[in-house]
């Protein structure tokens, strides 16, 4: 769909018609900064990407994009992306969500959605934390953190996203922290380039609820894996960086498999265009064909 | 029943037994026959043992229930033989291995063919050759050819072999040789039709029906009795190019269903009751975004769980109220595999129309039965309308998604057209999708968004017919169905007539939104009204009541899981009008005579 005579865009002509309402200072401002830019360097147009997300804060994000999008119920966004991406595989898909929408409603889904290696690009703004409904336990929630819903302390172990990604197939796999804007651009580029499912999930600090994981917290331990040695083909190495918190924290690539082919590319019927845009009716030789075999 | 040829065999056994390949064939030497038929199977959720009842009834006409009388059984175990040969009606036959199976008692004129399945076979090892001795027994005493036969095993086995189809042949041979020497014949052969039928299941009508639609995209979860749907498209897709996608749930079905929509592709989803709830919120959310999508729910014996393999109408109010909220939905039900072939193609085009989710409510009844259809009927290019899409590009100012129009319905851009660029999202929106909580929750313009969507189903009525009386104008009783219970009524009003009895019925099929105007009048015109539905609490009778305020004179009401015959809406309408004998509460429950 790629237009040759279209013009090469700026990261402002992809702000949506509203400026976001986020608390000053959240996370969320950091990757929306990053996708507007990572499209603009990949020249893609507004209309030739789609944008979906779930609920929480983290999910109003397509409303500050120019681009087409959905804003589905809260977990489901993978499930409406995978069904956008089969229905038109040349739209660029983004998903966009929070740690609640994505690592725990919506987890079944994640796991498939990795596993069946779709062609989109996954962006979780973790905040280890629930925003929207100010401020409960989420399953990214370090054990111990207190929140409204653990006023005692959170008793239970968090998910690792990173590792459960790969585990369940995932082709790539990153970590950001919207903290690094010109590292984020960077990964967001490569994970809409990679042709699968790609993951990047955004430390992206909720001012307003999260006082443990905040800015600071961040930039004292993050290492970027671009500046130690890491091999993105080793899915074991990565894992094991992946298990790293308290001392440091890696973001980078953590994970690529180039070699798997996304699924929606092995489908034969998408070798006749993308269903979305096909004539609906059957020819009359396909309805012909299906009666006689009734016979 | 009807004066003419009327016939109806079963074949039960446990499940491994091979009951489907003897069923097939002889259904398909009927339809080349040009007959009709109606194939009803009783069976439980198990892939082995349990009892298996596949009762067949064929007629020169339409057939519209699979009847209450059985000609011919054949027994493939003790088991059949105990429960069922005394149901087989004086002049009919009951087939069986007399080598292991003892007879049981039947009722006078009933013949007892006992096959020496031993001797016939030669002490053949494969135990299902048996059940190719006993449809040439049961041919012979139809009095059909042995040709006919012939030709039908050699479709049936063809693709494993030209060993397969010989010794099938012979065994066949075997026994029509052995009943032409031992049995009598019914008399009457089997009748021919004017030209060749097909047969097809609901479910593959279902299926067929989106196909011919235009559906590009289709998404399930395996769960019975909806699955067939999932299997029709799977096997097609690939030659009719479309989408095909099994998904970890029924949450995931109903959004992957509700992306591709919005992306621009006619997409349909498939479940039961169970799944269906799942998909519940997805539902809400098609109709807030203004996406048309169609869901089906082929319903089965609930609460939960249930029985799978068994029938209900029992999803009614499951189904009205599916989703939080107040919004609009189209619901359907249709009455045969035919009309459910006909309904998902004009549910589509309404759909389009109105930018909203419908819902196709089946049962197991149409959709895992059998039917007959004249190949003519089906049309696999229907007319295709899209509603309002914008398909040309635009210069990207002032696109409002959401825009307010008189007739609610907003022209919908589909996602890659440049210019249209917008999002489509499930909070309260204004017309160009902004939330509304963005600024403030703005009362003026969610009542107008709330006002706008109802606004979209306000001309339902006049792009679909409400439904009429069938029958005698001057009947002292009408019976009121909704969905699958149409040929079944239409069945027990032959029988009442028989007993003098004067009888119509009415069938409705759209349920929202409902002709409250147009039943209302009709009913108010009916000397007595009788309620007949496959469920416990009246679940139609309340919502008629609830929309038009109508009381009625009584009910039929059956919910053990197996359908209606028509002799149990008959002599509900009998107890009903005579000494309400069997009558409690105003409610008539049949009792179920075929343990299955
Ligand atoms: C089915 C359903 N359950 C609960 C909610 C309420 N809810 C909205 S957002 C949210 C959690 C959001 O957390 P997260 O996804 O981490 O996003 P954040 O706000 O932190 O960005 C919840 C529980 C909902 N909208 N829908
Ligand atoms: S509550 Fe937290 S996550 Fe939500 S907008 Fe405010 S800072 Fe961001
Ligand atoms: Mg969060």
């Amino acid at each position: 769909m790629a237009t040759t005579t279209a013009p090469q865009l700026k990261a402002k002509d992809f702000k949506g018609k509203v400026d976001p309402d986020w608390c000053p200072g959240c996370g969320d401002f950091g990757l929306l900064n990053s996708v507007q830019k990572a499209l603009a360097e990949l020249g893609r147009q507004p209309h030739e990407v789609m944008c979906i997300s779930g609920i929480g804060c983290s999910s109003n994000f397509p409303g500050y994009l120019s681009t087409y999008g959905m804003h589905t119920l809260h977990g489901r966004s993978l499930a409406v992306a995978t069904g956008v991406k089969f229905a038109n595989n040349e739209l660029t898909v983004l998903v966009t969500g929070g740690d609640g929408d994505g690592y725990g409603i919506g987890g079944n889904h994640f796991a498939h959605t990795a596993r069946r290696n779709v062609d989109l690009t996954y962006l979780v703004m973790n905040n280890q934390i629930y925003g929207l409904t100010t401020g409960q336990q989420s399953p990214a929630s370090r054990t111990g953190m207190k929140t409204k819903s653990t006023p005692f302390g959170n008793l239970e172990r968090p998910v690792n996203p990173v590792t459960t990604a790969i585990m369940n197939g995932a082709t790539f796999v990153a970590r950001g922290f919207s903290g690094h804007g010109k590292h984020l651009v960077s990964i967001v580029k490569q994970a809409i380039e990679h042709k699968g499912f790609s993951l990047v999930d955004v430390f992206s600090p909720c001012v307003t609820f999260n006082h443990d994981n905040t800015y600071d917290f961040f930039r004292e331990r993050i290492e970027k894996l671009e500046e130690v040695e890491h091999d993105t083909s080793d899915w074991k190495g990565a894992c094991e960086k992946a298990m790293h918190w308290d001392d440091k924290i890696y973001t980078g690539v953590y994970f690529q498999d180039k070699d798997t082919p996304a699924l929606n590319e092995q489908e034969p019927v998408v070798e006749h265009g993308p269903r979305a845009l096909a004539e609906p009716a059957l020819t009359s030789e396909q309805g012909d064909r299906i009666l006689k075999r009734m016979m | 029943m009807s004066n003419g040829y009327d016939f109806a065999f079963a074949i039960g056994g446990a499940a491994g037994q091979g009951i489907a390949t003897p069923g097939n064939i002889l259904a398909r030497i009927f339809v080349r026959r040009g007959l009709h038929l109606h194939a009803y199977n009783a069976y439980q959720s198990i892939i082995r043992g349990g009892h298996i009842f596949l009762t067949i009834r064929v007629k020169p006409e339409r057939v519209d229930s699979h009847g209450d009388d059985l000609n011919l059984i054949l027994c493939l175990n003790q088991d059949t033989m105990d429960r069922h040969a005394r149901h087989v009606t004086p002049g009919g036959a009951v087939i069986f291995n007399s080598d292991s199976i003892t007879p049981a008692e039947v009722q006078e004129g009933v013949q007892l063919c006992g096959l020496p399945i031993k001797d016939l076979t030669e002490d053949n090892r494969n135990k299902l050759v048996q059940n190719t001795v006993a449809l040439g027994v049961m041919l012979n005493l139809l009095g059909v050819e042995f040709g006919v036969l012939e030709s039908a095993l050699g479709d049936q086995f063809k693709r494993k072999g030209q060993d397969v189809v010989d010794e099938n042949v012979k065994m066949a041979k075997a026994g029509y040789d052995y009943a032409k020497e031992q049995f009598k014949d019914f008399g009457e052969p089997l009748p021919e039709g004017d030209k060749p039928l097909a047969v097809w299941t609901g479910n593959d009508a279902l299926a067929m029906g989106g196909a011919a639609a235009g559906v590009k995209f289709y998404t399930a979860y395996p769960m019975s009795p909806s699955t067939g749907v999932l299997h029709w498209m799977a096997k097609n897709a690939r030659e009719l190019d479309i989408m095909v996608r099994q998904i970890e749930d029924e949450i995931g079905v109903a959004n992957v269903a509700i992306g591709a929509a919005q992306t621009g592709a006619r997409s349909m989803c498939a479940t039961s009751g169970g799944g269906f709830a799942l998909m519940t919120e997805a539902f809400g959310s098609a109709a807030m975004m203004e996406i048309p999508v169609v869901f089906i729910n082929v319903q089965r014996a609930g609460p939960s769980t249930g029985v799978p393999t068994k029938t209900e109408q029992g999803d009614l109010w499951q189904a009205l109220g599916a989703s939080q909220g107040d919004f609009e939905r189209i619901i359907v039900a249709p009455k045969d595999a035919l009309d459910a072939f006909n309904t998902v193609v004009e549910v589509f085009n309404l759909t389009d129309h109105y930018q909203c989710p419908s819902l196709v409510l089946t049962d197991l009844l149409i959709s895992e039965g059998t039917f007959s259809v004249e190949p003519d009927a089906i049309n696999m290019q229907p007319e295709i309308d899209r509603g309002e899409l914008i398909t040309e590009p635009g210069d990207g100012t002032d696109y409002k998604r959401y825009l307010i129009t008189e007739s609610g319905i907003s022209p919908r851009a589909i996602p890659g057209l440049p210019g249209y660029a917008h999002v489509a999202p499930t909070d309260e929106h204004d017309e160009d999708s902004v939330l509304i909580s963005d600024e403030y929750t703005n009362p003026h313009k969610r009542r107008n968004m709330v006002e706008k969507r109802a606004r979209k189903l306000k001309t339902f009525h006049d792009k679909v017919a409400a439904p009429a009386i069938e029958g005698p104008a001057d009947a002292e009783v009408t019976l009121v169905g909704w969905g699958s219970t149409e040929g079944v009524i239409r069945d027990a009003r032959e029988l009442l007539a028989e007993s003098g009895i004067k009888a119509n019925q009415l069938a409705v099929k759209w349920l929202v939104p409902f002709h409250a105007d147009a039943i209302t009048e009709i009913l108010s015109k009916a000397k007595k009204v009788l309620i007949v539905e496959n469920n416990y609490s009246g679940q139609f009778y309340r919502y008629l009541r609830s929309e038009t305020g109508i009381s009625v004179d009584g009910h039929i009401r059956k919910y053990d899981g197996e359908p209606f015959q028509p002799h149990h809406v008959a002599d509900g309408v009998m107890d009903q009008l005579g000494d309400k004998k069997v009558t409690r509460d105003g409610v008539f429950v049949p009792f179920q005579e075929i343990m299955v």
